[in-house]
């Protein structure tokens, strides 16, 4: 279909601001008695608070006040992992107990020096397995695992099981969760080849490149916050709730963001805005909370490790028969997350297995806050899963992505534990445009060809993560001038989407972009409530909203012109930013004149009467402050059906230096399939971002703690391992299937997580192809493991190394 | 697991004061706070964007500090404070340098340009910047200002670098986006307009 806009590059309407500085982040904002806040964070990683003595601080010269568990948590805190604005339970170390206000940084540093803080020190625990013995430590007061709706539990193994485990073996002890479909016992009796292995994944941190720094004040009744989001209104609705404000009275202002991956999506993860909104009621100042790296670090979130076991077979012919999998998912000291039983689902959705199980347990340790990072489940099984698939191909005298077409999702096709059907899948297009632009018949000739003491590795990867949702709502406005005015609440985090969807809305409309406005950044703008920007939905869910609102607005510049100039409305069109009659366009009316009539009309053409029943309270709010202020098309978005999936494809040649475990990556394409391609420069931004954390979590990035203390060892980027320019390729090609999916009225889908994903398990799959099918079963496969692999040191899976501690 | 560990133990407030200090009392001296008695000269004159500016500058305070927090050129960005990331990249007599990892008082005989100084006075975008537009190099942007003078300095270095070269001269700026390749794209753009 050709289309106006769609598919089409722009200039996205932040990005002058991005290269000229002038953009504001939280941190860049002052305001007129502007005061500072301090954290006084746990040096321990479980405790409780006995006492706090603040009577010296709070008599300094300077000191405003100061924010404790106790104040913000009148009726105690709430019995969850979930992270809290201030504790007096820190099971991390370095979890906020108390806030300082003062006239500087210094000031309130000074003060929390002279703080007195007794805590009860608590048994703490790194390793979940640690956790899983009988008479372990536990991470939380009241057990190692938090049950949905129950509350806190114990899960214990006896030493025999936790000893098995840690041998290897398939874990024996009864999973908190158990999900399947199909004969599994069949599916491996029916096997030519099973796999069966141990595997480790590395938890590591967002490392979101600007610290989450708040900045808030109150006037008449209102909470102005300065913070930082993935989600505009749907954080600022989640944080009304956090802060104790009605929905109404909160303005939050967020018109760029330096960073989320899953870790500021809602307002739960990210809790620490409520502190100087607390404050600065408390004190009647504005309140500046300036983060550090480190407090970005520790209570920034990180992904979840996973220590498990995966069983895979496969028939003669190749396809994948069966896929069972155990997974202890490191749950952290604060937080969560269901990585564990998404890697699953991802197995049985990109590689169609015809049974899989899933069981599992999530157990506390006293380390990084969890949650969900960039495919969180999805992305660290695709790793894992890739070079065993190489192997099966190996085995079976079958192509490494002749293995991958023949189990191949396609439309038509179910996947997941809930064996849901896609809305559409052009995965097998993607393999084949991928196979295209690297040459793959050519290229794979060269793997495993020894030049020195270099050796090349090619490698194939998959990508998937749902990638779309409905039941949001959508508004537009014009005024007599005839410029659109698309209300926009989705985030600002990097993806450009805030806009690109914006455009569904001017393409139904046929308006030229240079007259349109995105209205977005502060929630003041009377904005309606979009789905969180996470899980790669944001095209997917956001081009139905915009693209509704127009509809509506254009159904109703029908009504007028008809009634107006007379005929039906179905005898009208627009073009030219003009509504006419189809048959004779001198007859109609330029949009400044319709605009100026539905304001004339007011009623439903003005947002007055005759709303969408289901719109949420948020979308109500904003609509009742626009109503009557100009034309309005407003829309509730119904819930769509299926899963609309995001794909991508990974090709990737490497040369393994075997004398230093060092990867160089010399070619790298990357082809996403997520429907009609909506901005393809954005989509770009996408995939070779993605890309870069793929590599990072294949061979870089990990946390490091101190086994002994429980202290963070990693807390900068440098310890991380955050990728830089060196670390990738000079150039990562991409490319796009670009074909409609049918539930999206511009055919598109999201795909910001799969791109890692396919990044990752291409370049596993090539560090195992270098190393004559070695399979790793770890990420991140680090250079020591290489070298040491190649000296006959074994060492592919040491419990929880790759975790938490090896270096 | 130590069992010493496990024991309940009531350790008294050293703790909380002692692991405040230790990640934040340089970040808070650095940010020139500190009101240290006796004589120094604090009213100091620095070069920044072709203007000599008159401030009172602190013994340990920060380039990055001075910049953001006393000139209110909040472009230069803090990413880590520590010299690991380069979002606070400004160019010192035309080199690329970390202002969260140079004292502003080393700074009086220097030329300071950040990214608030690149516009032409007609308004016209510095050939990286236009260039950062046409390919959509930034992602979340926050990056994208220290992204932008260590472009800058390498261009004025070398007009026109092979991608190799423009890699190289940009490693020390992290972009926790990716978005590497299309930095480099925009890059080697502006080196096509310059
Ligand atoms: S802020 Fe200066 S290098 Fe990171
Ligand atoms: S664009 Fe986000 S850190 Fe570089």
């Amino acid at each position: 279909m050709a289309y106006m806009h769609i598919g089409k590059d722009f200039v996205p309407p932040d990005v002058a601001g991005k290269v000229t500085g002038r953009i504001k982040y939280s941190e860049d904002y002052t305001r007129e008695g502007m005061v500072y806040a301090r954290l006084l964070t746990s040096p321990i990683p479980h405790a409780k608070v006995v006492s706090i003595d603040a009577s010296e601080a709070l008599a300094m010269e300077g000191v405003f006040g100061i924010l404790t568990a106790d104040d913000v948590y009148p009726d105690g805190e709430a019995n969850s992992t979930g992270l809290k604005i201030l504790t007096n339970e820190p099971t991390l170390v370095g979890e906020p107990i108390l806030a300082v206000a003062a006239v500087d940084e210094k000031t309130a540093e000074t003060a929390i020096a002279a703080i007195t803080v007794t805590f009860e020190r608590l048994p703490f625990v790194m390793d979940p397995v640690d956790s899983l013995e009988e008479g372990g430590p536990d991470a939380y007061n009241g057990g190692n695992t938090f049950v949905f709706r129950e509350g806190f539990a114990q899960e214990k193994w006896t030493s025999d099981q936790v000893a098995s485990f840690r041998a290897g073996n398939e874990p024996t002890a009864e999973p908190a969760a158990e999900l399947s479909y199909g004969d599994l016992e069949a599916g491996f009796a029916n096997s030519a080849f099973v796999y069966e292995t141990p595997f480790t994944t590395a938890g590591y941190p967002h490392m979101s490149m600007e610290p989450r720094s708040a900045m808030a004040y109150w006037e008449d009744g209102k909470l102005y916050l300065h913070g930082t989001s993935q989600s505009l209104t749907a954080l600022a609705d989640g944080m009304a709730g956090i802060v104790g404000v009605p929905k109404e009275d909160l303005v939050f202002i967020n018109a760029a963001t330096g960073g989320g991956f899953g870790q500021r999506a809602r307002a739960g993860s990210i809790p620490s805005m409520a502190i100087p909104a607390k404050l600065s009621q408390k004190i009647n100042r504005p309140v500046m909370m300036r983060c550090t790296r480190e407090e970005e670090f520790t209570i920034g979130g990180a992904r979840q490790g996973f220590q498990g076991w995966i069983k895979l077979g496969f028939k003669q012919d190749g396809t994948m028969a069966a896929a069972d999998l155990w997974i202890v998912s490191d749950n952290g000291g604060k937080g969560g997350g269901g990585d564990a039983f998404s890697a699953t689902n991802a197995i049985s959705i990109v590689y169609q297995a015809e049974a899989v199980r899933f069981r599992g347990v999530s157990i506390g340790s006293n380390t990084a806050h969890r949650g969900a990072q960039r495919g969180p489940g999805e992305n660290q099984i695709a790793a894992i899963v890739s070079p065993i698939l190489d192997k099966a191909a190996e085995e079976l005298g079958i192509d490494r992505l002749e293995i991958r077409k023949l189990n191949t999702p396609q439309t038509g096709d179910v996947g997941g534990i809930n064996r849901q059907p896609f809305t559409s899948a052009y995965m097998p297009e993607a393999l084949e445009q991928a196979a295209t632009a690297f040459n793959w018949e050519e290229r794979i000739t060269r793997s495993r060809q020894r030049n020195g003491s270099k050796v090349t590795g090619i490698g194939i990867g998959q990508g998937y993560h749902n990638a779309g949702r409905s039941g949001m709502d959508g508004i537009i406005m014009m005024g007599p001038d005839g410029r659109l005015r698309v209300h926009n609440g989705v985030g600002n985090l990097g993806t450009y989407s805030y806009a690109s969807t914006s455009r569904a809305a001017a393409e139904v409309l046929k308006m030229p972009w240079d007259r349109c406005d995105v209205i977005t950044g502060r929630t003041d703008n009377h904005l309606p409530i979009t789905s969180p920007q996470d899980g790669s939905n944001s095209i997917f869910t956001n081009t139905r909203t915009c693209f509704g609102a127009a509809q509506d607005m254009l159904a109703k510049m029908k009504e007028i012109a008809a009634a107006d100039l007379g005929g039906d409305p179905a005898d009208y069109d627009v073009s030219n930013e003009r509504v006419h009659q189809i048959a004779d366009d001198t007859v109609g009316m330029t949009f400044g004149e319709v605009a100026q009539r539905a304001m004339e009309l007011g009623g439903k053409y003005t947002g007055e009467a005759e709303l969408p029943e289901e719109l949420a309270e948020w979308t109500q709010i904003s609509v009742s402050r626009l109503a009557g202020s100009g034309f309005m098309g407003v829309y509730h978005d119904p819930r769509h059906s299926n899963n609309p999936p995001g794909f991508t494809v990974t090709c990737t040649e490497i040369e393994l230096d075997t004398e230093t475990g060092k990867i160089e990556i010399l070619d790298m394409v990357s082809i996403a399939e997520c429907g009609t391609v909506v901005h393809p420069q954005g989509l770009k931004n996408q995939l070779v971002g993605g890309g870069v954390w793929g590599i990072g979590m294949s061979v870089l990035e990990r946390h490091l703690y101190d086994p002994q203390n429980g202290l963070p060892a990693s807390t900068g980027y440098w310890q991380s391992k955050i990728p830089t320019y060196l670390d990738t390729p000079l150039k990562i090609d991409t490319g796009w299937v670009d074909l409609p999916d049918p539930e999206n009225p511009v055919g598109a889908r999201g795909v910001g997580e799969p791109s890692m994903g396919s990044v990752s398990a291409a370049l596993n799959a090539a560090v195992s192809d270098a190393l004559d099918g070695h399979v790793f079963n770890a990420t991140p496969v680090t250079t020591d493991m290489i070298v040491n692999h190649i000296a006959g040191i074994s060492e592919e899976w040491v419990p929880l190394a790759q975790n938490n501690f090896r270096g | 697991m130590n069992p010493k560990l496990t024991r309940r133990r009531f350790i008294k407030g050293v703790i909380a004061s002692g692991a405040a200090a230790t990640t934040t009392t340089m970040w808070y001296a650095a940010n020139g706070q500190d009101r240290p008695t006796g004589f120094v000269e604090r009213l100091i004159r620095i070069n920044v964007n072709g203007q000599e500016r008159s401030v009172d500058v602190a013994p340990q305070e920060t380039l990055a500090s001075t910049l953001r927090y006393k000139l209110g050129l909040t472009g230069t960005k803090l990413g880590c404070n520590r010299g690991e990331c380069g979002a606070c990249t400004v160019l010192v007599d035309d080199t690329p340098t970390y202002a969260c990892s140079v004292l502003t008082h080393s700074m009086k005989f220097a030329r300071i340009e950040t990214v608030e100084g690149l516009e032409a006075p007609n308004g016209d975008l510095h050939a990286v910047q236009q260039g950062f537009i046409d390919q959509l190099s930034p992602q979340c942007g926050y990056c994208t200002p220290g992204q932008v003078m260590s472009a800058v300095g390498l261009l004025r270095a070398n007009p026109n670098p092979t991608r190799e070269e423009a890699r190289q001269a940009m490693a020390g700026n992290i972009c926790r986006c990716g978005s590497y390749d299309s930095y480099l794209d925009g890059v080697m753009r502006a080196a096509e307009i310059g």
